[in-house]
């Protein structure tokens, strides 16, 4: 921990001549940035801290948030989230490298998430993520642009995204984007490398992945306004259309009922 | 169960009168307002009711709740169908100490789709689920663990919770009553295992997301090790509705020991997917003729009745009425009644080999069955899919799935063997043709390269 690590090094890099020795045995690194987090994350991280009854349980939300300042989990984002739970880097290190939404290489401006989970895919999930990986040049888990800049995009094949009504489904920065084709996800790619934010299907107006890691860290801005973003989509509301059409209702109920007795002690 | 690869042994029973295909008849009662303009805003909750029930709980004995709840019968809607009432009355003499509620809102069981969408439209039933809960069990804090990638849903509630303080809701003395209430929106981060109560359990309090041992149960030693319920999002919504109508009136929705309506999620090769609530019991004939039928035609070849790690169903088991009791005597789980439906032209193999790579990818490690288990399943059945695979391999699978059956720490292994269990009773034929070659590979070498 104390060696000088350039920007961009892993540890191994730095701390010995033999070339990254641990990625050989697929142990994970974190990259050094020199990130110093600011007054504005630190207030934060307190206000976040301050919610639960345990200040551990502030640890999911300090990697989102350390992710949101830097758009992945760096070695020093880790040591941030350490410092302030007073934890070790080797514990914090063991929940960042377990939770899949924890990024360990640099995010572009927008992940895009395609599910490929089995009913998705069949419906065209797998063709949308082979497209969508030819177009950009890239496989999975990597970026096309350089990470932060506009248009940069991050592609990922994920796994049930809960929304199978919607299939096939593709996420950017976790904003659904429901019933997708090959085409209609690659105009949606083109766009976002052009700069421009298509609306999500369902969700708030789109940002890019570090504004959506802050909420997910429990940080909101105009939460009122976000919420007003519509998210009832025809599947959503097959039930209820049928229900409406042909008048179906659950049963009434009462004007008024007994609430059971407490039992009889033994 | 042999090479025939017919897909209708397993016998279900036919109505001498021939099967029921009257479309299911929708009971709205937690969808109910989904349709309203701005149904997630506090107006909207309250001109529907909202908030009536808490004000009527809060009258009540705690005790008399968890009565009421257990005459109701409600029975956990996400995926193991416990007695809510009876996990209620698990917990311990209140002591002093704290005691938490935690609602598992980390929906990603594949085929799952309905809390998203019931976070989404009606956070606020949850929020009042939620303080009756509390005030049911001796709670002054929740904490609704939302799966991390739910951003949307988790914003409603968010906004859900900052409104019901802004009201009085929330916070102390709720409407007078001397009650306190906090409730903590708390976001995951993308591990499926956490949906495993034990396991979100420990991701609450800062830990990587792996089960614990049984016992203690979480009623005893749950979070921070104190008394704790875990309920999932469904059920604690269900709270308030019971509260208004009463447990007669719940009863009069459902099977006899599966009362209630439920949200049905229809999905895959279906002509109108989303969501139909409907009264338990329904079956899925009848949800197929409400949803428009198979998609263009094609005829439903398999389906899991709740969601990938539930044994897969046949037409045959079209008419198997969808109640817990019903699908396990059946031979299958209700789980989160995640419908997803199948057509002829999907190879059974592959998708097995879909879900296996799923539950490899999520098998937290913990314990060796499932860690080992699902990486060889994944491996067997992508070689047997690629067409190189051998028959010994198909003892394999068999052999290995057995092996994981029951001896992993926590569900989620008897959930990876289940997929394979269930096509070889179904299915077995595909997988051998896939051997000898009758049929061509599903997937080429190409494709494998760089898949998952």
């Amino acid at each position: 921990m104390s060696v000088d690590v350039p920007a961009g090094q892993s540890r191994a890099d730095a701390e010995s001549n033999i070339p990254v020795p641990n990625q050989r045995l697929g142990i994970p690194e974190f990259l050094y940035t020199g990130t110093v987090f600011d007054e504005v994350t630190r207030g934060q991280t307190e206000e976040i801290i301050a919610k639960y009854p345990q200040q551990r349980s502030a640890l999911l939300p300090l990697l989102h948030l350390v992710q949101s300042v830097e758009g992945f989990v760096s070695a020093d984002g880790i040591a941030f989230c350490a410092d302030r739970l007073n934890l070790t880097i080797a514990e914090v290190e063991a929940v960042a490298t377990f939770y899949t939404m924890y990024k360990r290489e640099p995010c572009g401006q927008h992940l895009v998430s395609v599910c490929t989970n089995a009913l998705c895919a069949v419906l065209g999930g797998d063709a949308i993520l082979s497209r969508l990986s030819g177009h950009l040049g890239i496989g999975p888990d990597e970026t096309a642009g350089e990470p932060g800049t506009e248009g940069s995009i991050t592609l990922e094949h994920a796994e049930c995204l809960a929304a199978c009504d919607h299939g096939p489904v593709v996420t950017v920065n976790y904003e659904y984007y429901d019933n997708q084709t090959p085409e209609s996800a690659l105009e949606l790619v083109t766009e976002l490398q052009a700069g421009r934010k298509p609306h999500p299907t369902r969700g708030a107006p789109l940002t890019d992945f570090r504004t959506t890691e802050r909420e997910i860290a429990g940080i909101f801005s105009d939460l009122a306004d976000q919420v007003n973003a519509p998210t009832a989509s025809e599947e959503t509301l097959r039930g209820n259309e049928i229900a409406d059409r042909l008048r179906q209702t659950a049963p009434s109920m009462p004007e008024s009922y007994e609430m059971p007795p407490l039992p009889e002690r033994k | 169960m042999t090479s025939s690869g017919a897909s209708n042994e397993a016998g279900a029973v036919v109505p001498p009168s021939g099967p029921d295909d009257t479309p299911a008849v929708m009971t709205p009662v937690l969808t109910r307002r989904w349709a309203s303009p701005q149904s997630w805003s506090i107006a909207t909750y309250r001109k529907l009711d909202g908030y009536t029930a808490l004000a009527a709980a809060l009258k009540t004995e705690p005790g008399r709740l968890v009565e009421l709840m257990k005459n109701s019968g409600l029975r956990g809607r996400g995926g193991a169908g416990f007695p809510t009432g009876l996990k209620w009355s698990f917990l311990p003499p209140p002591d002093g100490k704290p005691r938490y509620l935690v609602v598992n809102a980390d929906e990603g069981e594949p085929g799952t789709c309905k809390d998203i969408p019931l976070m989404m439209a009606d956070p606020h039933s949850l929020i009042e689920g939620c303080i009756i809960t509390c005030y049911a069990i001796g709670s002054q804090l929740a904490a609704i663990y939302v799966r991390g990638e739910a951003v949307q849903a988790m914003r409603r509630v968010a906004q859900a919770v900052r409104e019901a303080k802004e009201r009085g809701f929330l916070g102390k003395n709720i409407l007078g009553s001397g009650f306190d209430c906090e409730i903590i929106v708390h976001a995951g981060a993308g591990a499926y295992i956490c949906g495993e109560e034990t396991a979100l359990l420990d991701s609450l309090e800062g830990l990587r997301g792996q089960p614990r041992l049984k016992p203690p149960f979480p009623a005893v030693a749950g979070l921070y090790a104190r008394p704790t319920v875990v309920n999932n999002v469904e059920t604690i919504a269900s709270v308030p509705v019971i509260v208004a109508g009463g447990s007669d009136w719940y009863r009069q929705m459902g099977t006899e020991k599966s009362p209630g309506p439920k949200i049905f999620s229809l999905s895959g090769h279906v002509t109108r997917p989303g969501q139909y609530e409907a009264p338990m019991g329904t079956t899925l004939r009848q949800l197929l003729a409400a949803a428009g039928g198979m998609k263009d035609g094609i005829p439903l070849k398999f389906f899991t009745p709740g969601g990938s790690s539930t044994p897969i169903f046949t037409p045959a088991q079209l008419d198997v009425p969808l109640s817990f009791d019903d699908v396990a005597a059946a031979g299958s789980m209700l789980g989160t009644t995640a419908l997803m439906c199948f057509n002829e032209t999907v190879s059974v193999p592959w998708a097995v080999w879909k879900w296996l790579e799923f539950y490899k990818h999520e098998s937290c490690g913990k314990c060796t069955p499932c860690r080992e288990g699902t990486w060889w399943l994944a491996q067997v059945l992508r070689r047997v899919v690629s067409g190189r695979g051998v028959m010994a391999d198909l003892d394999t699978l068999t052999d290995a799935a057995s092996n994981i059956f029951g001896r992993a720490f926590c569900a989620l292994g008897d959930g990876a063997a289940t997929p394979v269990t269930s096509a070889f009773l179904h299915f077995r034929s595909e997988f051998e043709d896939l051997v000898t070659g009758r049929t061509p590979p599903v997937i080429g070498t190409r494709e494998l390269v760089g898949a998952h």
